[in-house]
């Protein structure tokens, strides 16, 4: 009985309640470490974790990047939510079911901004029809602009609302594992590979 | 000033040298020094097993012992921690004759460090040495920075023995894993007590450690045991010995520069 | 069984416990890496411990405003005060739904709650989906750590295990070609699963959400194509602010696996369009645990295994010597506190050298809990009768001056004199491998004495 729980462990709470002690203030610029160069910082993190981080100057560079990746040149099956980069090679807005989605070969979708510190992206499911194209893809290319990288988690979580979407997170390189005798695999189960494009004109 | 010499029970009966070498040490600084007979044991023992309460009468000894000196030196990282750490169950917070005990127990590496403030040891010990970070000393007396933590604290004991011509330090791989000797636990988890103990000696050996040495003889009697049984040429030494043998030569000065 | 029996087995089995102990080690050295990459690593560490000492201190608080918020975005919130209660609550929500078959992502707080089992006997399929849990699922063994389920497996037994179950090349180990296997298996199932469950890293009471890490994308895959996701966490899990992710996420993984962030680190705040999203608070003891001020601030644990990739023992021992869902030192206070009677040699399998302590993100005392445990479980009469009596005898002759000098006599004397065979007999434990120290003839009080008489 779901009410009875509630009020049990509610009670049990009460009851055991150690004495107050403060909550810290988290200013957004505390003594977190900041980098001189933070693009170079979130490149070099980028590639730490197995992706690469690459910069254009317009979308047509973005597009010309694309066609030179291995990948992206032998996915049969292609889409993309990034205006005027990459292509879709099917209609994204007639695909109720995301289980159809399941033979992606490379999506090219976008994030708001980059986390110097560790390479990681936000993204969040704003126009993004099925929040699992940031996971189901054989291979992912997220495109941020080149101009909006943060230096640390706090800078990020002090412009960022993730209540306002159901969805939203980090993501920080390809998929990987290391539960086999610790030995690092790029490609668990989400992306093989991702190929951030840092695009100037956005 | 008044100095009490802490023994711990077993150095007293097994490594009555470790004890002797202390004497030596401070001597060298003219140090005047007491051994209170009334010791015996500080109850980490009892304490560790989880029989706290049985160390009730041994802690209220300790203080009544050494109740009115200035400081009370020890060659042990282990009981000087027992002693300021974890006889709260035992006193009063406003039990001044206990804090203050309490508060003037130290290791000796501190005493000499701290509160004689020598920052170079005369004499000459010409050997590599292999420091033991005793666990006691380093993550609960913060005698130096472990390699978990970022606080930037100055490793006392080193820097101490750093200073004595000639000496030099092995690099161990794990500069400061647990020996494995744990109390009780040296006999009650044999296996991975030998495994770690073990472990110890092999990073030793293969840093090449001549001298073994450490701030807690209970590490040292657990590492000694496993090279004594396999007959490896590293010599075990409290680092009380290893000072005491470096001034062995050297005329004892009280004016010495460094010693207040 | 003991831990030390069991330690003791883990050993005696070839080289494993020399290569386990090597392989966390390694993942220890990558954590320290990450800690040297951070200046302000004990300002994290700190910033962590206040704020969850806080959220314990104002828990129902916290709690009331995460259920209100979660609400209000569509989340259906359920309260379980056991196991037992979770259990029946996780299978009532999938059979509300006609589920068959689940997928699962890592979550230790299912695993306290056996909740694999409970649904299987209720006839449904229940695959994790973390490489690793997979691993120890399809060898019916429980996981050997919180975060490397699989760290006591050699990849060649890995390779036996796929070989049987999903089809491999016999005697293949490559880890590469391992994981492919297993990522298309997987794939399957996020297919064609009709439910996922995972557990939390962190809910946030001001924004009614919650976070899920993982490295893999499991988690995600797992409940972003069926429509229903249920996510479970114990009721410690909370944090106030969404600002407090930030100190927690440049913390756990740098912890836990020594990277900067985990590949994927999600924020869930109410389910997507036609899909339902049901989060389970347990409670399970942890109430129990509040309300002890000795053992309140193991509730700040974020489950990120630091303590356990740091102890010597443990990687050693192997997590399985715990017999405890959660090993390690953090699991040698949280079981014993649950089920004294099973768990009262863990807080022993210990030499309290406080290395768990100082690699605690959230500054946990747990090697200072490890000994009030100890304590704690000879007040309730926990504790063996021999060796209490021994000690007291030991404190005893402590208590008597005169009585501790002849002892002390006596066994050097019987030390020095009594042949090797009689001293290193079977019975001697010290004996096995070391030897014992040289027994002098003078304790130092009489070479003091002597000393002082000469002066």
């Amino acid at each position: 009985m779901p009410a009875n729980s509630r009020t049990q462990i509610f009670t049990a709470l009460h009851a055991a309640l150690p004495q107050s002690s403060p909550l810290p203030d988290l200013p957004a610029e505390g003594p977190w470490k900041i980098f001189k160069d933070p693009y170079t910082r979130f490149v070099s993190m980028v590639e730490s974790v197995g992706g690469t981080c690459t910069r254009a100057a317009t979308s047509a560079d973005a597009n010309r990047l694309l066609a030179d990746l291995t990948p992206y040149k032998e996915a049969v099956v292609r889409c993309s939510l990034v205006p005027n980069v990459g292509d879709s090679t099917f209609d994204l807005d007639s695909v109720a079911d995301p289980h159809e989605l399941h033979d992606v070969d490379f999506a090219v979708l976008p994030g708001e901004f980059g986390v110097a510190e560790n390479g990681a992206i936000w993204v969040t499911d704003n126009g993004i029809p099925h929040r699992v194209l940031y996971f189901l893809p054989q291979h992912l290319s997220i495109v941020i602009p080149a101009a909006q990288i943060v230096h640390n988690m706090h800078e990020a979580y002090a412009r960022i609302t993730p209540q306002q979407h159901a969805w939203s997170g980090f993501i920080s390189g390809p998929s990987k594992t290391a539960d086999i005798e610790q030995s690092l695999v790029i490609g668990a189960h989400g992306a093989r590979s991702l190929t951030v494009i840092a695009v100037e004109a956005i | 000033m008044k100095v009490a010499l802490f023994i711990p029970c077993y150095v007293d009966q097994l490594y009555p040298q470790v004890g002797m070498a202390t004497v030596a040490v401070l001597d060298h600084f003219g140090i005047q020094h007491e051994f209170p007979e009334g010791q015996t044991c500080c109850g980490q023992p009892m304490a560790n097993s989880g029989y706290v309460e049985q160390a009730r009468p041994l802690a209220q000894n300790f203080v009544d012992v050494f109740d009115g000196y200035d400081y009370i030196v020890a060659p042990s990282g282990s009981c000087v921690s027992m002693v300021r750490n974890h006889y709260s169950p035992f006193f009063y917070d406003k039990e001044t004759r206990a804090a203050t005990v309490r508060r003037n127990t130290l290791e000796l590496s501190e005493f000499l460090t701290n509160v004689l403030g020598i920052d170079k040891l005369p004499g000459k010990f010409s050997h590599t040495v292999g420091l033991h970070q005793s666990c006691h000393g380093l993550r609960e007396l913060r005698l130096s920075e472990s390699s978990e933590t970022r606080t930037h604290r100055p490793n006392l004991l080193r820097s101490l023995l750093a200073t004595i011509e000639g000496i030099s330090f092995s690099t161990l791989r794990r500069p400061d894993e647990c020996c494995g000797f744990g109390g009780t636990f040296a006999v009650a988890e044999e296996a991975v007590s030998c495994m770690m103990g073990q472990d110890r000696v092999n990073d030793h050996l293969q840093a090449g450690t001549e001298v073994l040495t450490a701030g807690d003889m209970s590490c040292l009697m657990h590492l000694e045991g496993i090279i004594q049984r396999q007959q490896h040429p590293i010599r075990v030494m409290h680092f009380a010995e290893v000072i005491a043998e470096s001034l062995a030569a050297v005329p004892s000065n009280v004016s010495q520069p460094g010693a207040r | 069984m003991t831990h030390a029996t069991l330690a003791e087995n883990f050993i005696a089995a070839g080289d494993r416990s020399a290569w386990h102990d090597r392989a966390l080690w390694f993942v220890r050295e990558k954590r320290d890496r990450q800690a040297d990459d951070v200046p302000e690593w004990e300002q994290l560490r700190e910033a962590a411990s206040a704020i969850k000492q806080h959220t314990m201190s104002r828990l129902p608080d916290y709690l009331q405003e995460f259920e209100l918020n979660a609400k209000r975005l569509g989340v259906k919130v359920h309260w379980a005060v056991d196991g037992e209660e979770h259990n029946r609550i996780v299978h009532s929500i999938l059979q509300q739904h006609d589920v068959r078959r689940v997928v699962k992502s890592k979550s230790m707080l299912t695993e306290e709650c056996h909740l694999n089992p409970f649904l299987e006997e209720r006839g449904l399929v229940v695959v994790d989906t973390d490489l690793g849990e997979r691993i120890v699922q399809l060898r019916e063994e429980p996981p050997s750590h919180i975060v490397l389920p699989a760290i006591h497996i050699r990849k060649e037994e890995v390779g036996d295990c796929f070989h049987e179950h999903l089809g491999t090349e016999e005697g293949a180990s490559d880890p590469k070609y391992l994981t492919e296997a297993a990522r298309q298996h997987l794939r399957q199932q996020f297919l064609e699963a009709d439910a996922g469950i995972t557990g939390v890293n962190f809910a946030v009471a001001e924004t009614g959400g919650f976070v899920v890490c993982t490295n893999e994308g499991n988690a995600d895959l797992g409940v972003s194509l069926p429509k229903l996701h249920i996510a479970c966490m114990g009721l410690e899990k909370l944090v106030p602010r969404a600002a407090d992710l930030g100190v927690f996420l440049r913390l756990l993984a740098r912890s836990a696996t020594g990277q900067p962030i985990t590949t994927y680190s999600s924020h869930f705040h109410g389910p997507r369009p036609g899909a339902e999203l049901h989060v389970v608070i347990v409670d399970n003891g942890r109430n129990k645990i509040l309300q002890s001020p000795e053992f309140r601030r193991s509730l700040n644990c974020i489950r990120c295994g630091a303590c356990m990739n740091t102890c010597p023992v443990f990687r050693r021992s192997g997590g399985h010597s715990y017999e405890s869902t959660v090993p390690g030192p953090i699991g040698s206070i949280l079981a014993p506190i649950r089920e004294p009677d099973q768990h009262k040699t863990l807080p022993f399998a210990c030499t309290l050298c406080g290395s768990c302590t100082d690699v605690c993100p959230v500054k946990i005392d747990l090697h200072h809990e490890l000994y009030a445990m100890r304590n704690h479980l000879d007040q309730q009469q926990k504790l063996e009768g021999s060796k209490k009596l021994s000690m007291r005898m030991t404190a005893g002759i402590f208590q008597r001056p005169a009585l501790y000098r002849t002892a002390g006599r006596v066994a050097r004397l019987a030390l020095r004199w009594l042949p090797r065979f009689l001293v290193y007999s079977p019975l001697n434990m010290w004996g096995r491998q070391r030897e014992l120290p040289e027994a002098p003839s003078k304790s130092f009080r009489e070479l003091y004495d002597e000393r002082h008489r000469k002066n």
